[in-house]
C-alpha cells in the first residue's frame, strides 16, 4: 500500500487517480499509523511552502515522516511536497523543510542571467522539457527532453550536485527531478503529465 | 523551451457536446468525457470545457464531468460556465480542474478574478473574453453592462467591444483594455474568441490577438476561426501561447498530431 499524505493541501484528488492508473494500491490519509504500515509514501503539494510545513506539523505529520523516509521507507515528493524535502524554504520568509535532502528552494531569479530580451514569467507554468543527469530509476524509459506540466514559482537546490536527477530549462537550467537515497522528488506534475508523468509514477510504484 | 499549445474545445450543454457556428446553432458532437479520451490519447496539450447553458440548476452537472474527465485524463483541464463565486472555482477545483475560466461573471463583478487568484493562485484563473470589431455606425453609449471604469469603450480609439452570454449581450468595455485590466486583477490567462472569426473557418482574428497579445504579458490563447494548418501558426505568430480550436477536431478536418506535426515543421516547439 502506497500512503498519500493528506494535510489540507488542496486537490489531492488527480495524484491518488494517476497513482491507481498504473496500478498502485493507495490509502488517503493524515494518520502517522497508516504512514508506518505503508510500504511506500507521496507527499503532494499544492499551495504555500509554509502553509503545507504546518498542515504537516499540526498533524503530527512531520517527524513520523521524516523518521520513516531516514530509516529507507521510499517517499516521493510532488511540487511543493518535493520542496518540503529540502532544509530550506524561501517562500514568503525562511522556513525550515524535513531535511531530507540538503539545500534550499528559492524563487526564480533571472536577473543578470538572461540574454534574452524578453522577460520570463513567474510562476513558470506549462509543458517544458527535462534533461536527466543521471541515471535514475524513477527515470527508466523516460526518453531526454520528454515535456512535462510544471506550475511553480520556486525550485529546488541541492548543495549536492549529485542529488540532481534531472533539469529544465527556464532561463536558466533548475533542478527538476532531485533524489537522495530512497527519497525522490519531481518539481512538476506526473499526475498532469500524461505518459512521461505515468511513467515515472509507474516506476516509483514498482520500485 | 516551453512548448506552444494545442487545446481542443468542447462546448457543453446538458452533459453533451455541441459547438455553434457564429455562436448560433448547435450541433450535437458527442460525449464529453469519450472525446476528451480520444484527445488524450492523441496528445493534446490541455482541454477547455465550456458549459454554454450553464445555470445554477445543473452546477452539479458540470462538477460530475470534471471529476469524470480527470478520472480518465492526465493532462490539465480548464471548465467554464456559470462561474460566479469564488466558492464555484474551489468545487471545480477540487473536482479535478486545473484552470477554470469567467466570462460575464468576472465583466459584472471584476473582483472575482482578484480574489480567485489571491485564493486559489493566478495560474488556475482563466478571464475568457468574447470580442467582436466596432462597426462605423455602432452606438457606443446606452449600454446596461458598466462594470470596470478603466476598460469602457473610448470613441474613436477603440476597436473592438467585449460580449457575454455567449455572444448575446454587447457591454461598453473595450477589449483590449478589459485583457490589460483583468491581468492587472489577477488573471493567469486570457482566452480570446473573436466573434467575427469564430464559426467561419478562415483563420483566427490576427490583428485582435496582435493587439491583445501586445497589451497583456501573461498568456493568450487564440479561439476562433481555425480552418486550415497555416492558421494556427498564424496565430502563434501573432503572439498566441496556446491555439484553441472545436470543429476542425470534433469532424476531424485535422488530427492534433497533424496540426503538432505541422508546426513543428515550421520552428514551432511543441510536445510531440
Amino acid at each position: 500500500m502506497i500512503a498519500v499524505v493528506d494535510y489540507g493541501a488542496g486537490n489531492l484528488r488527480n495524484v491518488c487517480k494517476a497513482l491507481e492508473h498504473v496500478g498502485a494500491r493507495i490509502e488517503l490519509t493524515d494518520e502517522p499509523a497508516a504512514l508506518q504500515r505503508a510500504d511506500k509514501i507521496v507527499l503532494p503539494g499544492v499551495g504555500a511552502f509554509a502553509d503545507c510545513l504546518q498542515g504537516l506539523q499540526s498533524r503530527g505529520l512531520f517527524e513520523p515522516l521524516r523518521e520513516l523516509a531516514l530509516a529507507g521507507k521510499p517517499l516521493l515528493g510532488i511540487c511543493v511536497g518535493m520542496q518540503l524535502l529540502m532544509t530550506v524554504g524561501e517562500e514568503m520568509g525562511e522556513w525550515p523543510g524535513l531535511d531530507l535532502i540538503p539545500g534550499r528552494v528559492v524563487r526564480f531569479q533571472f536577473e543578470g542571467r538572461l540574454a534574452d530580451e524578453h522577460p520570463l514569467k513567474v510562476p513558470h507554468i506549462g509543458w517544458n522539457q527535462i534533461t536527466p543527469v543521471r541515471l535514475h530509476p524513477l527515470l527508466a524509459g523516460v526518453q531526454a527532453g520528454s515535456y512535462a506540466y510544471f506550475v511553480h514559482s520556486y525550485h529546488p537546490v541541492p548543495s549536492d550536485p549529485a542529488h540532481v536527477v534531472a533539469v529544465t530549462e527556464y532561463g536558466y537550467p533548475f533542478p527538476s527531478v532531485i533524489a537522495r537515497d530512497t527519497v525522490w522528488g519531481i518539481q512538476f506534475h506526473p499526475e498532469k503529465s500524461q505518459d512521461t508523468g505515468l511513467a515515472m509514477l509507474r516506476n516509483f510504484v514498482r520500485f | 523551451m516551453l512548448a506552444k499549445r494545442i487545446i481542443p474545445c468542447f462546448d457543453v450543454a446538458n452533459g453533451r457536446v455541441v459547438k455553434g457556428v457564429n455562436f448560433v446553432n448547435l450541433r450535437d458532437a458527442g460525449d464529453p468525457v469519450e472525446q476528451a479520451r480520444v484527445y488524450n490519447d492523441e496528445r493534446a496539450d490541455e482541454l477547455v470545457f465550456l458549459d454554454i447553458m450553464a445555470s445554477h440548476e445543473n452546477r452539479g452537472t458540470t462538477i460530475e464531468m470534471a471529476r469524470r474527465v480527470a478520472d480518465e485524463v492526465f493532462i490539465p483541464f480548464t471548465i467554464g460556465g456559470g462561474v460566479r463565486a469564488p466558492e464555484d472555482f474551489r468545487e471545480l477545483l477540487l473536482a479535478g480542474a486545473d484552470k477554470v475560466s469567467i466570462n460575464s461573471a468576472a465583466v459584472r463583478n471584476p473582483n472575482l478574478i482578484s480574489e480567485a487568484a489571491w485564493r486559489f493562485g493566478a495560474q488556475c484563473v482563466v478571464v475568457a473574453i468574447d470580442a467582436r470589431r466596432i462597426t462605423a455606425s455602432e452606438r457606443l453609449d446606452g449600454l446596461e453592462v458598466a462594470p470596470s471604469a478603466n476598460a469602457k469603450i473610448r470613441a474613436g480609439d477603440s476597436k473592438w467591444r467585449v460580449y457575454l452570454n455567449g455572444g448575446r449581450v454587447p457591454t461598453d468595455l473595450d477589449a483590449v483594455a478589459w485583457a490589460v485590466e483583468a491581468e492587472r486583477l489577477g488573471a493567469g490567462e486570457i482566452l480570446l474568441t473573436s466573434m467575427d472569426t469564430d464559426g467561419t473557418q478562415e483563420g483566427y482574428d490576427l490583428p485582435l490577438l496582435r493587439a491583445i497579445s501586445n497589451a497583456v504579458s501573461i498568456p493568450v490563447i487564440a479561439s476562433g476561426g481555425a480552418g486550415k494548418l497555416e492558421h494556427f501558426y498564424d496565430a502563434i505568430h501573432a503572439g498566441a501561447s496556446a491555439v484553441l480550436a472545436a470543429s476542425v477536431f470534433h469532424y476531424k478536418t485535422f488530427r492534433i498530431g497533424e496540426v503538432k506535426q505541422y508546426l513543428a515543421g515550421r520552428g514551432v516547439p511543441v510536445r510531440m
